[in-house]
């Protein structure tokens, strides 16, 4: 029982680094109806960032988990402004492919940098260690890292459904051409959206800096169970991305627990019985917009 | 400004007879008035295929103006180029005597275009109330929510729910609602009867006789010609992309049997 806790700790803990990226994907999507593919290596980019912060300049985790998002806004604002616009009025798979390729140039710039061995990174003090609740241990930085995603999500939840900026949002994923016709611009938006949607992967990656091994290589894993989760929760739903995401972080610890040879293929058989029974995802609309 | 376009509503107007069968005399309404929309010369392509040529209308304010034709006609391409949606096109288009050409759709809204679509375009992820409030606000007479809320008791009473949630009729309403409150000063409604229960026709026509009271023109399409006659001051027949007939409202009553033969209803 004690174990099953603490698996269901750490599949939320890593739900939260999908769910926090998903939620990215997912605006992105929404309102440029771009795949972006090279999420992953956004994800990464958060962790390796924050690894050589510390690193090189003794910049600790709590600094690195404000600046990094930061960082990674402007890094998605450059990446929108020089390149994914040019190719908004093309077929969607231009985007796809661009993406694609940037994820192979980021990769191979981090290994030639740092190499591929794994940068360091240490649980900051004060969240080290386990709480004990009853007879149960759990780590005490996995509780955090699981709080503190359900916190960002629930914000970003608040800013979608209680701010003007998410009702336009909402508006312009469901229905580009029409908000333009009431009279929103919508191509104003772009640029900040696409921006936040990468902020988060980076905010992923910096949280996930303490509990993974930080190579070029862990965004490259990271994007393909990130497309299961967003077929799982509806391309298109945040709420779905959300949810999916952490299911998709409970299923795969499970998995690594009682079954670790099937670990992966768990997570696309739920996908694919998620499919099977809603084609349209768990939170999916049914209706094609 | 828009005295200077009553000059040029003239030729329009002179256009748009010669290119009729010659049956119709140009009803009274087109040469007084200032235009507020006046479509001149317009042709309108899918890729190859030309869907509107040499289209020449014009709309006053306080006006009701239907568009009638048969399905495929090209109405909704003629719509959605006033809005700036469809852009192979030709000719030009002005509001208040200012050329659209080079405006996107946004700016046309906020210049006082008001787009009811033919599927309502309600949005299903934001509520009554949202759907209300999304446009932005761009004329002093918009209406207030409130004043929508009383015109619309069933909008106050779904504010909360999700806009996909109503009826087809409410969800008219609400399409209509929603340029009411933006201030549109021309409304583009695209049959907005269809589909929709008698005594909700008969609804929708007091709003569209409320909103031209208040000097608001409307350019409806429409295939319910028993409908258009009750509510329109002109009407132009379109076929195949051409404007083939321009009827005033007497005229177009007289002539409503034949019309709905040759509509094929
Ligand atoms: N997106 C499109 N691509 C190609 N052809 C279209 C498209 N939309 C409409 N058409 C064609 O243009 C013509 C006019 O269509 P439309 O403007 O929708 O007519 P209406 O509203 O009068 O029924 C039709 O022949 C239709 O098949
Ligand atoms: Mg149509």
């Amino acid at each position: 029982m004690s174990e099953f806790i603490q698996y269901t700790l750490q599949g939320l803990a890593a739900g939260g680094f999908y769910a926090l990226s998903a939620l990215g994907l997912a605006v992105i999507f929404g309102v440029l109806g771009v795949v972006n593919f090279s999420h992953g290596a956004c994800y990464m980019l958060g962790a390796v960032i924050s690894a050589v912060l510390l690193g090189e300049l003794h910049v600790g985790f709590w600094v690195a988990l404000v600046v990094v998002p930061i960082l990674m806004f402007g890094f998605g604002v450059l990446m929108e402004r020089l390149l994914v616009r040019w190719l908004l009025a093309l077929d969607p798979l231009y985007n796809f492919l661009l993406t694609f390729g940037l994820t192979l140039i980021l990769v191979e710039a981090v290994k030639q940098r740092y190499g591929v061995s794994g940068l360091p990174y240490e649980v900051p003090a004060g969240l080290t260690g386990q709480v004990s609740i009853g007879s149960v241990n759990l780590s005490t930085y996995a509780i955090f890292a699981c709080l503190f995603s359900v916190v960002v999500c629930v914000a970003v939840g608040l800013l979608l459904t209680k701010t003007r900026i998410g009702m336009i949002v909402r508006a312009s994923t469901e229905a580009p051409e029409r908000t333009r016709a009431l009279g929103i611009n919508v191509g104003r938006w772009v640029t900040p959206v696409f921006g936040f949607g990468i902020a988060l992967a980076g905010l992923a990656g910096v949280l996930a800096a303490p509990t993974r091994a930080i190579t070029a290589e862990m965004g490259s894993n990271f994007i393909i169970i990130l497309f299961a989760v967003v077929v799982i929760g509806g391309l298109g739903s945040i709420l779905g991305a959300v949810v999916a995401g952490f299911l998709v972080g409970l299923v795969e610890a499970y998995g690594i627990a009682y079954a670790p040879t099937y670990a992966q293929i768990v997570i696309f058989v739920l996908m694919a019985l998620v499919v099977l029974v809603r084609p349209s995802g768990l939170f999916g609309r049914e209706e094609v917009a | 400004m828009s005295d200077d376009n009553a000059g040029t509503t003239g030729t329009t107007a002179g256009t748009t007879t010669g290119t009729t069968t010659g049956t119709a005399t140009a009803p009274a309404g087109t040469t007084a008035g200032p235009r507020m929309l006046e479509v001149a010369g317009l042709s309108a392509w899918y890729g190859e295929a030309r869907v509107l040529t040499d289209v020449s209308i014009d709309v006053a304010p306080g006006e009701v103006v239907t568009l009638v034709g048969r399905n495929g006609a090209g109405k909704t391409t003629l719509l959605r180029s006033v809005m700036g949606l469809h852009r192979q096109t030709e000719g030009t288009i002005t509001l208040d005597g200012s050329d659209l050409a080079k405006r996107s759709a946004d700016a046309r809204a906020r210049a006082g275009i008001g787009w009811v679509p033919d599927d309502r375009g309600i949005y299903s992820s934001l509520t009554v109330a949202e759907n209300l409030l999304l446009p932005p606000v761009v004329h002093p007479d918009a209406w207030s929510l409130e004043k929508v809320y009383e015109f619309f008791p069933v909008l106050h009473e779904r504010r909360d729910f999700p806009g996909t949630k109503l009826s087809g009729g409410e969800q008219q309403m609400l399409a209509m609602a929603r340029v009411l409150r933006m201030g549109s000063r021309l409304l583009l409604l695209d049959e907005p009867s269809e589909g929709l229960a008698p005594v909700i026709v008969q609804r929708i026509g007091e709003i569209v006789r409320e909103i031209k009271g208040q000097g608001v023109g409307v350019l409806l399409v429409e295939q319910n010609v028993k409908f258009a006659s009750t509510v329109a001051d002109r009407h132009y027949l379109l076929a195949q992309g051409k404007v083939v007939e321009h009827l005033g409202n007497e005229e177009f009553r007289a002539r409503e049997g034949e019309l709905l033969t040759y509509l094929g209803m």
